[in-house]
């Protein structure tokens, strides 16, 4: 089937600017609108997923489905600490952070009050978790009422600057550095000594969470076994990464939702657009129509003439929609993590793989509403529109 | 010999729940060469025997054969295989698709065969020659008057050589001057190529440029 040349439909579009632009312009705000939605969806799911590590694993009480429900006594986490699943580092210390989980309400800079999660954490943390490092000040003295926070939070919560003291726990925290973590979500928290945590808090009896550095990774399916079966821990154990993943679907599976829901009303609209513009294409191209007919093109190259004249128009509205995304690549925002309660900092990510949904978003707009106004092309009666004029 | 062979043709028209005879058990040959004028009142079917011979329409009754392919027979798919090469056709408003060249309006049915572009664009350029626009290939049809608008859609319709030309008052948008010209190219291609053309008019003085005059007048064509 011969093709009509593409030269035809690129330049009937210049013919009539106003009418392709604003068209285009109408894809492009739906493709900017889904791209952003989804690099929220994207931020999210990154910081969760990139905190902890493959290569850790986590311990919570059986049954608790978070960090903040989850308790286990210190006599369980020594025991856990001497077992031999636990890597240790140069001087044959266990790789093992006992840490307590509590989510503190701070003022915000601005307006109003936000969780924030403090937690309490061995000296061990910082060779445990291999992606943490003080980007200013430096690290918490043992015994000392000194805390890090994570830079995530530092421009979002009052008195977090380095130097600056916290009140939390009826006690006085002088924030000493902040610290990143590869951009995961413990950039959204506030570190400091467990043994310091623990009494203000009123956790003395124990810790939340047992977090240790595998002595051998591949192991971990074994070590899990021994320690949920083991009846005097009564414990859950969980590849650190994985529990983190796990966290964040929900979360990340409703934003996709809501993204996919709005874009989709948005999309209807832009889509009846293309379909108007389209159809007036047609109607006003009624004898080059016939002509092509007439001449000996058939039907079918009609159809997918206009067709890809309407996903030229869509692939412009595309680029539109890309460009206007691109720029929220990277600013930061936040959200209430909803297995904490607490506020979690992260970055819009515009990927690659959104940019090129976006444009797929657009030609699949493009091919609905290009589609009927095609079809009507295709079925144009020659003779009628000839006789017309 | 007999290029066209009309044996029998009838035609009717619906209009909503009319039937409208156009006309009934017409015959008619056409010889190869051959350049004949049909002329009728409006509404005579003049037009409608035209679209006829073009496979644009199809009979209610009666063949149509044209160079041995009874085209009443066709499919559509075939049909636009057949017109791609066998028939060009003229209109009265010329219908050159306005953001294309002179050269690619009339490379556009070159567009249906094999030929490598360069050939094409060849073809094109020779053609545009023919009706003496080689010097207006690359002009879009708003910068072109009627009459050389006429002439591309003529070198359009005979770039792919085909043996039957058929125009549709190709005369009836110009001014004398044009259309003067235009009747004269479509003698010469008559004369010197050896078109066989139909062409319908209103006018007594383009019809008189033809080798022969038909009139079709209720359904009855005379010569």
């Amino acid at each position: 089937m011969a093709a009509i040349p593409l030269v035809y439909n690129l330049r009937s579009l210049k013919q009539r600017p106003l009418s392709t632009a604003a068209t285009a312009i109408g894809l492009g705000l739906v493709v900017a609108v889904f791209i952003a939605m989804m690099a929220l969806a994207e931020g999210f799911q990154a910081a969760l997923t990139t905190t902890g590590a493959p290569d850790n694993a986590l311990i919570l009480r059986k049954g608790a489905d978070g960090e903040m429900s989850s308790g286990i006594s210190r006599e369980i986490a020594s025991s856990i600490a001497a077992s031999p699943f636990i890597a240790r580092d140069a001087q044959g210390q266990p790789l093992v952070s006992n840490e307590v989980y509590v989510v503190l309400s701070l003022p915000r800079l601005g307006v109003g009050m936000a969780n924030v999660v403090a937690r309490g954490v061995s000296p061990q943390a910082f060779e445990v978790r291999k992606g943490i490092k003080i980007v200013e000040g430096r690290r918490p003295q043992s015994g000392s009422p000194e805390i890090l926070v994570g830079r995530a939070i530092v421009s979002r919560f009052a008195h977090c600057r380095v130097g600056d003291k916290l009140s939390f726990a009826k006690r006085e925290w002088t924030v000493v550095g902040h610290f990143s973590a590869d951009g995961s979500s413990f950039e959204s928290e506030i570190w400091g000594e467990n043994e310091q945590f623990a009494p203000a808090f009123d956790r003395e009896g124990g810790f939340q969470s047992v977090t240790f550095r595998l002595a051998n990774p591949e192991a971990f399916p074994a070590v899990q076994k021994a320690l949920q079966d083991d009846p005097r821990y009564q414990v859950d154990a969980y590849r650190e990464a994985d529990f983190y993943k796990r966290q964040s679907a929900m979360l990340a599976t409703v934003l996709r939702f809501v993204a996919i829901f709005i874009t989709a009303v948005m999309a209807i609209g832009a889509v009846f657009g293309a379909i108007n513009t389209m159809y007036a294409a047609v109607a006003t191209r009624g004898p080059e129509i016939a002509v092509l007919l007439t001449l000996g093109f058939k039907p079918g190259s009609v159809l997918l003439s206009f067709m890809l004249e309407s996903l030229l128009i869509a692939l412009i509205g595309g680029l539109i929609g890309c460009a206007l995304a691109l720029p929220i690549n990277g600013i930061v925002t936040s959200t209430t993590n909803w297995s904490s309660f607490s506020e979690i900092a992260f970055a819009f990510r515009v990927t690659p793989a959104l940019l090129t949904a976006g444009m797929l978003f657009a030609l699949g707009m493009g091919l609905i509403g290009g589609f009927f106004p095609a079809r009507r092309a295709a079925r144009a009666n020659v003779i009628e529109t000839i006789r017309q004029g | 010999m007999a290029l066209v062979e009309i044996r029998n043709l009838t035609k009717i028209y619906h209009r909503e729940a009319q039937e409208v005879l156009v006309f009934q058990d017409l015959d008619l040959d056409i010889n190869e060469g051959e350049f004949l004028s049909l002329m009728g009142p409006s509404g005579s079917g003049k037009s409608s025997l035209l679209h006829l011979l073009a496979g644009l329409d199809r009979p209610t009754k009666g063949t149509v054969a044209v160079g041995g392919a009874q085209i009443s027979a066709m499919s559509q798919r075939e049909l636009s295989d057949w017109r791609a090469s066998k028939v060009g056709f003229i209109f009265q408003f010329y219908n050159l698709l306005p953001v294309l060249t002179a050269a690619q309006n009339v490379e556009l049915p070159l567009m249906l065969t094999p030929l490598s572009a360069k050939d094409r664009r060849d073809r094109a350029r020779f053609a545009l020659e023919v009706v003496g626009l080689g010097d207006r290939t690359d002009h879009f049809p708003r910068q072109l008057s009627g009459g050389q608008e006429q002439r591309v859609a003529i070198a359009r319709a005979v770039v792919s050589d085909p043996a039957l030309i058929l125009a549709d008052e190709p005369t009836g948008d110009l001014d004398a001057k044009s259309a003067d010209e235009v009747l004269t190219l479509l003698q010469r291609l008559n004369s010197e190529m050896g078109k066989t053309i139909v062409m319908v008019t209103h006018d007594a003085h383009a019809a008189e440029r033809a080798h022969a005059v038909m009139h079709l007048d209720k359904g009855v064509l005379t010569r």
